[in-house]
């Protein structure tokens, strides 16, 4: 415990020193939320890694596979091919358009008061579920590592709000986490995210290492030992598909459920990365389209890698250690809680450790696994945190409440401060009411993943391409689809420790239904919107945008002072 | 409400860029937007991006249609335990990292060099033919 919170102080040590650098250099608005434009290609492409390999990345697949085997590297598949439609379709056309939130985008061709209150509603949704589950993983972190610390609190936690028990761990890290948030802008986020996304490649490689090391570096033997490892439930090996999604078993709508919630998934992983605010934030901090294109490249490579080190980990958690090992509380060797697949990571650092280096070594390496787990969360709710407040501050603020009069740079900054506080403190309550054991992947691309795609990919993909769309289109698809998403999952099983027995949806993946849902609504409410006459001007102003969009004609470029930067 | 300038847009964007010339409007947009140049940046586009897209939906898609609709043929082994559900779903990085690869490279010869002229075109007027090149 001693090491891991020396640790822990050095990280967060880090994160300060890198905050206070920033905080000189962050008073304008284009400083605080998009770094002035000044990073470059690949220092982009190392921040968009650190942005997106979430808690759930790290511990949540890893957790997936470790407890059932080859399903949970689905998600480490969508998540790398998601990002061919962001390359294709989003980064340049983004950063040749845009400000520094999707609003931005949208606002050149509808009208800005509706489509920016709705996509900053969108926004905050995404934002504020993203962040629940890394708080999920963050708090069930914090019990195994300081369990001290947890039992101490809760005397002070004996309330509850609207029926939900504030968890201390969970309430703690994101006290925390907000604090760095902020105090830093997009300078400090960028930065966090790049030493974050050193810290953890080399945390999945050393771990690597050490288990295919362990199996002295016989890939054959290694994989024999995953398939010699049986599921109870099915009885398949775990290198087989059919555990997580056990096929041909029950139907919906006359099809095979596993099977639906499998695509259904799969539509969400792929779509939603296109339509997550606060990875499409980090294109607004490069000089130009060139760049942005270049650092999707730099990213795909980092994030590819990185995905394909998880079938390592989980695969030899599942085989190391198994089910009944994985759990917060270990007495003499024996889970003495309930297994909770998040901790795969840790518990797997915990063994490899005490295996070749002794105990101190298990003490040590677990230590080491935790900090960085701990960055992975502090960096990722920066980047949400930021795209969250942009959106309220700088879309709703700004451009909607006070759009008639000037609002100074620092009071934008201030507003900006503030919302993000208020999205701390919602994502802490969320989170505490999920609880600690849900498995922080399957949550993440359950909820936050679907709102992605229903409502902001369709409006960002018809803004751009679609010369017809117009404001009620924009506004019905981003209200539609997040709106269609929260009642859907809320109505189905969802991704608990106990799934309720008689759901009213039968699906924990929505977005099956709610994707095209978001879709239908934005062309049908289009055609609406046209038949009304509400707004003529959308269609005029397409030109513009599609020029822009492609070419990068008139961008705002670096600021403030025009910075050379050679491309990628 | 739409008495305020263009948002995310209006006249404050021209500044600090060097190619951006004399500021457009409504009307010069759609003009340029008709240009050969920028017709020609769109095919382009079009032609990598809506076959590649629709290669990559399907090569994703085909992975969770086999694994629920052909276990068997999923779960063969092919090298000792490593079966094709596997290397299925490792060759998905693959296809991701080359068709990336493949993008990007096309973007920053061919898609740039069209994107140039449009932007030339803009400096000199939608009325000026393409053959006018004056670099700054």
């Amino acid at each position: 415990m001693n090491i891991t919170f020396a640790l822990f102080l050095v990280v967060v040590a880090i994160t300060l020193v890198i905050t206070g650098w920033a905080a000189r250099r962050t008073s304008s608005a284009v400083q605080f939320w998009a770094a002035g434009r000044t990073i470059t290609g690949w220092q982009n492409g190392l921040a968009i890694a650190g942005d997106y390999m979430s808690a759930a990345s790290f511990l949540g697949i890893a957790g997936l596979i470790a407890f059932n085997g080859y399903d949970g590297f689905m998600y480490s598949v969508g998540w790398l091919v998601a990002y061919l439609l962001v390359l294709f379709v989003i980064a340049e056309p983004m950063r040749n358009t845009g400000k520094f939130t999707m609003a931005d985008v949208l606002a050149y061709r509808m009208r800005p008061v509706p489509v920016r209150s709705a996509a900053a509603a969108a926004t905050i949704a995404i934002s504020a579920s993203y962040m629940m589950a890394q708080m999920v993983g963050a708090g069930s972190l914090i019990k195994i590592l300081i369990p001290g610390l947890d039992t101490a609190l809760k005397p002070f936690f004996g309330w509850s709000l609207f029926g939900v028990h504030l968890d201390p761990s969970i309430t703690l890290v994101g006290l925390l986490m907000m604090v760095y948030v902020i105090a830093g802008g997009m300078v400090a986020t960028t930065w966090v995210q790049i030493v974050k996304a050193v810290m953890l490649m080399s945390g999945a490689v050393l771990l690597t290492l050490l288990v295919l090391l362990y199996f002295q570096f016989n890939l054959g033997s290694f994989f024999d030992h995953v398939a010699s490892v049986k599921d109870k439930a099915t009885g398949l090996p775990f290198t087989d598909p059919g555990i997580l999604y056990q096929y041909g078993k029950t139907q919906v709508w006359g099809m095979d459920k596993a099977l639906l919630e499998n695509v259904s998934l799969g539509m969400a992983l792929i779509l939603g990365t296109a339509g997550l605010p606060h990875i499409l934030m980090r294109f607004f901090t490069v000089p130009d389209g060139r760049a942005a294109r270049g650092s999707v490249g730099w990213a795909m490579g980092l994030i590819g890698a990185f995905y394909v080190m998880t079938t390592f980990l989980g695969f030899g958690a599942a085989t190391l250690l198994g089910k009944s090992l994985i759990c917060a509380k270990i007495v003499n060797g024996k889970c003495a809680s309930a297994p909770n697949n998040n901790l795969s990571v840790p518990r797997l650092a915990d063994f490899l450790g005490s295996h070749f280096f002794g105990t101190f070594g298990g003490e040590f390496l677990l230590a080491c696994i935790a900090a960085v787990a701990f960055a992975t969360i502090l960096a990722v709710v920066a980047g949400l945190t930021l795209a969250a407040s942009a959106a309220f501050s700088h879309d709703f603020y700004v451009n909607v409440i006070r759009r008639d009069t000037h609002v100074s740079e620092g009071e934008q900054v201030l507003v900006a401060r503030i919302t993000a506080a208020g999205v701390g403190v919602l994502a802490i309550f969320l989170a505490s009411g999920v609880g600690a054991s849900t498995n922080a992947a399957a949550l993440v691309a359950g909820l936050a993943f679907v709102i992605a795609s229903a409502a902001a990919l369709p409006v960002i993909l018809f803004t751009l391409f679609w010369k017809r769309f117009n404001t009620w289109g924009a506004v019905a698809g981003l209200l539609g689809g997040t709106i269609a998403t929260i009642v859907l999952y809320s109505l189905g099983p969802g991704f608990g420790a106990v799934p309720p027995k008689h759901p009213v949806f039968p699906l924990s993946n929505v977005g099956i239904v709610t994707i095209p849902l978001g879709f239908l609504c934005a062309v049908v409410f289009t055609y609406v919107g046209e038949l009304v006459r509400a707004d003529r001007l959308a269609e005029r102003r397409f030109h513009e945008i599609d020029v822009r969009a492609n070419t990068g004609l008139g961008a705002e470029g670096a600021a403030p002072v025009p910075v050379i930067v050679a491309g990628e | 409400m739409e008495s305020k300038a263009v948002p995310g847009a209006g006249s404050r964007v021209e500044v600090g860029v060097p190619d951006a010339a004399p500021a457009l409007d409504a009307s010069r947009w759609e003009g340029l937007e008709q240009t050969d140049e920028f017709r020609r940046l769109v095919a382009a586009r079009v032609r990598f991006v809506l076959p590649a897209t629709v290669f990559f939906l399907v090569y994703y898609f085909a992975l969770p249609i086999l694994n629920g609709t052909a276990p068997d043929l999923m779960r063969t082994r092919v090298a000792g335990s490593v079966n094709v559900a596997y290397l299925f779903a490792l060759s998905q990085f693959f296809m991701a990292w080359i068709l990336a690869w493949l993008y990007i490279r096309r973007a920053n010869t061919v898609f740039d060099r069209l994107a140039d002229a449009v932007r030339r075109r803009a400096r000199n007027g939608p009325d000026a033919s393409a053959a006018k090149e004056v670099r700054p």
